[in-house]
């Protein structure tokens, strides 16, 4: 079992016409993590336990971090396909893949369009799905500190939650959720975090194992996007976490590990 | 000189609870339009259309409009439609848009077909000016701000290409899209109306308007940081080989003229109290933060000196609760809000006009809770002794406006003349 003494490495890597900003840590069989809409930055428990058993890559994204954007990615099929073409640079196919919120819509798009390139699929209340009840909440309404905590059911009893939202948070990661949320903004702008296509595309996902986790009381996706993901991939699971919000990987980090691990194990 | 009237049209609610000097908060957005009182919104589109045809009969150029979208500060959600009836129901003044917020227009065909009818029915007096729009317009009529400044100059490509190029041709650009650009309607003037640009913030619109020598007009931004921004305008033209002059830049600020020193004071704090734009200085609005930083709208790095300013005014230096700053004193004593009688004012406007250089300026009058009377008097007292004089300060001055000596070329327009005469008008004209 790993422990926070993890050890990360960050590289620049020349892929698919840029340079891609990548986190590697541990060692086995190779594990992507998306990144949602805030971007990535620095690591948590939840990766440092996964890299016990995987090679974790955490990618960011073109236009979040310091991965230059692509002027040509106009949406969410536009970046999926660069993405594609990343994995395959990377010699990382066929990978397992586990993508957050934005990320997480990335991850079903990429495995729509190819499954051959994924093993396994976790989504982790993925956007990307008009939810038939409630609405999926308008980040760009409020202050990026503000969306960060409307994602946790509890932020008091979150253990890292001030880790990933400080209460004061640094120039640096003002700057680096400024960039992300322009980034983001022009991948969900119009129509917002979702794709009317997305229930029929993610059907071809039948061929991949899909494990869907997301919390009920979930303020930023609502829970019913879940039942829709669910529904609309033959063979897929879905996980729900009472209790949590829209980051179970922080709120319910024991649950979500023992899930997940037990999920790409078999 | 040229000399424009504007004023934001307020939606003035004395009743709502939310107007008026009561106190209570306006959060930028947060208003809903349910207790919009139909009445009342009757009456206020038709006081500021009767305001504007007295501005005509007071001796003023240009007759201002500008757009806002889901806010009560500015009812000319559609100033095109306003500009349309002054097409017809003035006959001397400019029709002065600054301006439609170009990004917002999926479809900017319609826009030309719009300004060139409105050209048309004034007899070539409309002014079509551009803005780049807020926060609260892209988020209103939901259009992407990340492209706002791409959206913005193709769009103005399309349409000056549709005011002057015979059709039909083709566009097949990056967001426009049309197979057959052949609009039944051009413009009355050629080779199409002056286009004006008004701004604050950024300096990538600055700069693209001194490339193309438009017209740049600061708005009620403080005196010191909006001369440094007229001053990237000249070193840009400079650097382009042409010399800008007063005809490419213009300054609106707010002016008030009263009978007395006295009823000038109590008349001119309405500036700030009602539902004036809470976007700006010394206001009772309360500013939303993740509006005013909106992602990709401006260039995060590329914005003008007058920027800071603005945005302290917008809430940057808010005390708690986002009160905005810059009181109405302050104001007054940095000059962004002059109000007097004729006597007091006019050597006020003086020193604005000494300091800034402008071609072009715009009274901001009858705004926040100002009363039709209150409009009515400043605009008589304006046109009486106000207006004659500072044309008179301005070619001491050496101020030249833009219908003076064309910004485009540097040459002074022929046998160009402004009446100064009150002209009788009635919509059976």
């Amino acid at each position: 079992m790993a422990t926070g003494t993890q050890t990360w490495t960050e590289e620049f890597a020349e892929v698919a016409g840029t340079k891609l900003q990548l986190v590697r840590g541990g060692s086995g069989e190779p594990l992507v993590i998306l990144h949602d809409e805030m971007g990535h930055h620095g690591q948590v428990r939840y990766q440092n336990e996964l890299a016990g058993d995987f090679a974790v890559q955490i990618p960011s994204h073109p236009g979040f971090g310091a991965t230059e954007g692509q002027e040509w990615i106009m949406n969410m099929r536009d970046m999926a396909g660069w993405y594609l073409e990343a994995l395959d640079d990377l010699n990382l196919g066929p990978v397992n893949l586990m993508g957050f919120s934005l990320g997480g819509w990335l991850a079903a798009e990429m495995a729509s369009m190819s499954p051959d390139m994924v093993r396994k699929l976790v989504l982790v209340a993925p956007a990307g799905i008009r939810p038939p009840a409630g609405e999926i909440f308008d980040m760009f309404l409020v202050v990026p500190r503000d969306y960060i905590v409307a994602g946790f059911l509890d932020p008091e009893a979150t253990p890292e939650f001030g880790e990933v939202c400080p209460e004061e948070p640094s120039a640096e990661l003002n700057e680096a959720w400024a960039v992300a949320r322009e980034e983001a903004c022009r991948l969900s702008w119009r129509p917002y975090m979702h794709n009317l296509a997305m229930p029929h595309l993610v059907r071809r996902l039948k061929r991949v194992p899909t494990q869907i986790i997301w919390g009920r009381e979930d303020n930023i996706v609502p829970v019913s996007a879940g039942q829709v993901y669910h529904d609309s991939i033959p063979g897929s699971r879905l996980d729900i976490l009472d209790g949590c919000g829209h980051r179970p990987e922080l709120e319910k980090t024991d649950e979500f590990l023992s899930l997940v691990k037990g999920f790409l194990a078999n | 000189m040229f000399i424009g009237y504007f004023t934001e049209r307020p939606y003035q609610d004395p009743k709502s609870g939310y107007f008026g000097a009561t106190g209570k908060s306006i959060m930028d957005l947060n208003v809903s339009n349910e207790i919009y009182d139909a009445e009342l919104g009757a009456g206020l589109y038709n006081r500021y259309l009767d305001e504007k045809i007295y501005a005509e009969e007071m001796g003023f150029d240009g007759l201002m409009l500008n757009e806002h979208h889901s806010t009560p500060f500015c009812m000319g959600g559609a100033m095109n439609v306003e500009a349309s009836i002054l097409a017809r129901i003035t006959n001397r003044a400019k029709i002065v848009l600054l301006g439609n917020i170009l990004p917002l227009w999926d479809d900017p065909l319609w826009l030309v077909e719009q300004l060139a009818m409105i050209d048309m029915i004034s007899h070539g007096r409309l002014v079509s000016g551009w803005v780049r729009g807020t926060g609260r317009e892209s988020v209103a009529h939901n259009i992407e701000p990340h492209y706002n400044w791409e959206r913005f100059k193709e769009a103005h490509e399309l349409i000056v290409k549709a005011w002057t190029t015979p059709g039909p041709f083709r566009w097949e650009g990056k967001h426009f899209h049309f197979r057959h650009v052949n609009p039944w309607v051009r413009p009355y003037q050629k080779p199409h109306p002056p286009i004006w640009l008004p701004g604050v913030v950024s300096r990538d619109s600055l700069v693209w308007a001194a490339e193309q020598r438009i017209p740049y007009i600061m708005l009620a931004t403080e005196m010191e940081p909006t001369k440094q921004a007229f001053q990237i305008y000249h070193d840009t033209a400079a650097e382009l080989g042409y010399e800008s002059g007063p005809q490419n830049i213009g300054y609106l600020w707010k002016v008030h003229v009263d009978e007395t020193e006295e009823l000038a004071e109590q008349t001119g704090r309405k500036y700030v109290q009602g539902p004036s734009n809470p976007f700006l200085a010394g206001n009772e609005g309360t500013t939303n933060q993740a509006l005013l930083h909106l992602p990709g709208l401006t260039s995060r790095r590329r914005v003008l000196p007058t920027t800071e300013v603005a945005t302290a005014a917008r809430g940057g230096s808010a005390g708690p609760g986002g009160v905005l700053s810059r009181p109405y004193e302050q104001q007054v004593n940095d000059y962004t809000i002059i109000s007097g009688t004729p006597d007091s004012v006019i050597p006020k406007i003086r020193h604005v006009l000494e300091t800034i250089r402008p071609g072009s300026i715009f009274f901001w009058d009858g705004d926040g809770a100002m009363t039709h009377d209150d409009a009515m008097r400043s605009l008589r007292l304006m046109g009486q002794e106000v207006l004659p004089a500072v044309r008179e300060m301005a070619k001491e001055l050496d101020l030249p406006g833009p219908f003076e000596v064309d910004p485009a070329t540097n040459q002074p327009y022929e046998a160009q003349t402004y009446s100064a005469q009150p002209v009788e008008v009635t919509a059976d004209d």
